[in-house]
């Protein structure tokens, strides 16, 4: 998937929100390279969701900067995003993809050919023609992150995609999530779920209220958390 | 007067296939359903826009467009007229007393509720798919397209309260149509005249027929509608 | 570039070529025909004296004549503001205005019918069956008996000041709650009669052809005073260079032609005639 003159490393310096005049997201940095999977981490309000953004480009910094490697400027949006809630266009399962392949400037025959790849590799050809919103849950998400990997990207966001899942849909999720990765999409995606995070991540940017306070390799962030809020965080000590 | 001459008045029209009947019925249609998608080429895209973009006075006209929405269509017809009239600045058109007046007339009753409407379903619609859309690159008027489409059913519907109050006025198309026989007389204007001759069986007859033609073409766009709307989820 | 969705582009395009095919199919009026518009009054209209001679006109010249038909004084309007070629009303005094100030060449009378008191069969006032309409008026105004008025500047409205000015009743100041003016049509002031229970004049045609009378009976016809004029002038070219100046002559003259004179008073309800064809009477 990646080309010679890649996007990454995504390098966010000191980049702050800012919303109704609170500070929500602090001047945090951190970059992300080529490959793995990315966990944010944190509870509920501590800035995940606004993080995502900030690197997709949905928002924009208060202050700081969101940049991609030299020469990504211009070129095709080369990373999509997964929201939390499926957002389902009332079209059928493979106009979705079409649609969003249509909005990359793709033309009629490789929007059809590209849709039908990604709809085999999600075992979503079968559905192809029905409606998208009639989907299970599960379904949804999955049609969700086969229309963002329609798009070819080499970094992939993901907003808490299976926090709206029951058990066996997140598993297959997550198990889909691995795949990507080892595919050489680079994922970043936040959830507060430690037991997804254990499972999934390569590497855990842990936030609370709006801080980086953490940013470790997986293993050693479970292995002994530095802060205090880490440490009671995984503890199960919900913090806020 | 009993209900059974109403009854037989309306038989009578539509069983006996009169031309004169039929033309009026023809011209009520082609008037109205005309008017209905002049003002939806221009009321969808203005009403989408309108919900999308973000300007000072921009709370002014959309107060200004729910008002209109109650604009009396005697008001209308009464603009259009001096505007088209002989003397007036669109007199050398010769558009008086003709359907192209009336269309025009029913294009600025209909406009304001199309574009209200629209503006009220793109904007719940953007909300719901702001993230995605502006995620792959469709933001300001890039969006409209999609979500037209995407509102289509509850946009069918903004239609079918324009159509309704296009097909029911008959303040506006009688002035500026003049009701002429076989060239600008609708069927709100035949109940309006056969109302003044007194003939009251065949002005309610007129009217059953009327309120038939607007329940089945309801029906149909529901029915529509709803299988789309299953289809589309 | 967004490419809109192919199946909504398919649709929109069909319904624009449905809408397109259904518009071109519209068999109402191509505009490359012969026609005139005329200026008429309710009672021309309403008494279906049209629908019985326009056929015949059309026949002979090939011309179609549309009709708007209003009040006389919004007909006259109507011509001045150049949007009717022709005028065919019944307001002698007004006609001559209109052709003073140069909106008309000529006036020529066409025809005549009459007016009628209408009011209920229980006759409230007590005037039934007199001849005499200024009498009639007079008490009226005396027990304050409902009385409903076209107030509608149309040439009934003009023949009813005239009558109550005639009556010595300066019906602007004297009148009460029981003068009602509506500022409608002859059938609708017929119908608003018929629900009240009150007096109002009509014109006999429409009378005749009127069919919602429930109570409503003549109370008083066959005073001189109750002579009702209808007269044709074609819009002066002068004015407003549209008009269809011949195309108007040709309609004014076929009207007052032996021909036209006929096709008026062939025109019968249930045997009975509503307009009299006078067009060679002086003074008329």
């Amino acid at each position: 998937m990646l080309s010679a003159t890649s996007i990454l490393p995504l390098t966010v310096e000191a980049a702050a929100f800012s919303g109704d005049g609170k500070l929500l997201v602090e001047p945090n940095s951190f970059t992300i390279p080529a490959g793995g999977l990315t966990v944010l981490l944190g509870p509920n309000g501590a800035g995940k969701s606004l993080t995502l953004r900030l690197c997709h480009g949905l928002l924009t910094p208060s202050r700081g900067a969101v940049r991609w490697a030299a020469g990504a400027e211009g070129r095709a949006k080369r990373h999509a995003m997964v929201f939390q809630k499926p957002i389902m266009l009332r079209r059928s399962v493979e106009a979705n993809i079409t649609h969003a392949l249509a909005a990359a400037g793709a033309n009629s025959a490789e929007r059809k050919a590209r849709a039908a790849q990604a709809l085999q590799r999600f075992g979503l050809a079968e559905r192809a023609s029905q409606p998208a919103r009639l989907l299970s849950g599960g379904e949804q998400q999955r049609l969700a992150i086969a229309r963002a990997w329609a798009l070819r990207p080499e970094l992939l966001f993901l907003d808490e995609p299976t926090s709206q899942l029951d058990p066996a849909a997140t598993r297959q999720i997550e198990e889909l999530l691995s795949g990507l990765v080892a595919e050489g999409i680079t994922v970043m995606m936040s959830t507060h779920d430690l037991g997804q995070a254990r499972r999934l991540a390569d590497r855990v940017l842990f936030l609370h209220r709006g801080r980086l306070v953490e940013d470790a390799p997986a293993k050693d962030f479970f292995a002994g958390p530095h802060s205090a809020e880490a440490r009671a965080f995984l503890a199960g000590e919900l913090l806020w | 007067m009993d209900v059974g001459a109403i009854f037989q008045a309306a038989f009578a029209l539509v069983v006996g296939l009169d031309p004169g009947f039929l033309g009026i019925v023809f011209l009520s249609l082609r008037v109205t359903l005309t008017a209905v998608l002049i003002a939806a080429l221009i009321g969808l895209p203005l009403g989408a826009a309108l919900a999308l973009a973000r300007f000072p006075g921009r709370a002014a006209i959309i107060v200004c467009l729910n008002a209109l929405m109650g604009l009396p269509p005697v008001v209308a017809g009464l603009a259009v007229f001096l505007l088209l009239s002989r003397s007036g600045p669109l007199g050398p058109l010769g558009l008086l007393f003709t359907p192209t007046a009336m269309i025009i007339a029913q294009v600025i009753l209909v406009l304001p509720i199309v574009i209200a409407l629209t503006r009220q379903v793109i904007e719940d619609l953007w909300g719901e798919y702001r993230d995605h859309l502006r995620s792959v690159g469709l933001e300001g008027l890039r969006a409209i397209p999609t979500l037209l489409f995407d509102g289509r059913f509850a946009l069918a519907t903004a239609l079918l309260a324009g159509f309704g109050r296009a097909s029911a006025e008959v303040g506006a198309v009688l002035i500026v149509g003049g009701n002429i026989a076989g060239y600008t007389r609708t069927m709100t204007t035949a109940i309006t005249l056969e109302t003044s001759k007194g003939d009251l069986p065949l002005a309610l007859g007129l009217g059953l027929v009327l309120l038939s033609l607007t329940l089945a073409i309801n029906a149909i766009a529901f029915g529509a509608s709803r299988i789309g709307a299953r289809y589309a989820g | 570039m967004i490419a809109l969705p192919r199946r909504s582009v398919l649709a929109a395009g069909l319904f624009l070529g449905l809408t397109g095919v259904a518009l071109a199919q519209a068999p109402a009026a191509p505009s490359g025909e012969r026609f005139i518009t005329v200026a008429s009054t309710t009672s021309t209209q309403d008494s279906g004296l049209f629908n019985h001679i326009l056929p015949l006109f059309k026949a002979k010249t090939g011309i179609e004549v549309r009709v708007i038909s209003q009040g006389t004084g919004q007909a006259l309007d109507t011509a001045r503001r150049g949007d009717a070629d022709v005028v065919f009303v019944h307001a002698r005094a007004q006609e001559l205005k209109f052709v003073e100030e140069g909106f008309s060449t000529e006036r020529r009378p066409v025809m005549y019918n009459d007016f009628v008191l209408i009011g209920p069969k229980a006759d409230p006032a007590g005037v039934a069956g007199t001849k005499d309409i200024v009498a009639a008026l007079k008490t009226i105004q005396e027990k304050a008996a409902p009385f409903v008025s076209r107030g509608d500047k149309s040439g009934t409205h003009a023949a009813e000041l005239n009558l109550w000015k005639v009556a010595g009743i300066d019906i602007a100041a004297q009148k009460g709650p029981w003068y009602r003016e509506i500022g409608q049509g002859m059938g609708a002031a017929l119908n608003t009669s018929g629900a009240m229970g009150a007096y109002v004049l009509s014109d006999r045609a429409t009378w005749i052809s009127f069919k919602n009378r429930g109570d409503l009976v003549i109370s008083v016809e066959g005073d001189k005073r109750l002579f009702n004029q209808y007269g044709v002038m074609s819009v002066n070219p002068a004015k407003h260079p549209h008009v269809k100046v011949n195309d108007g002559k040709l309609f004014a003259d076929w009207l007052t032609s032996p021909e036209g004179q006929k096709a008026i008073a062939d025109y019968k309800i249930d045997g009975q005639q509503l307009f009299f064809p006078n067009a060679g009477q002086a003074g008329a």
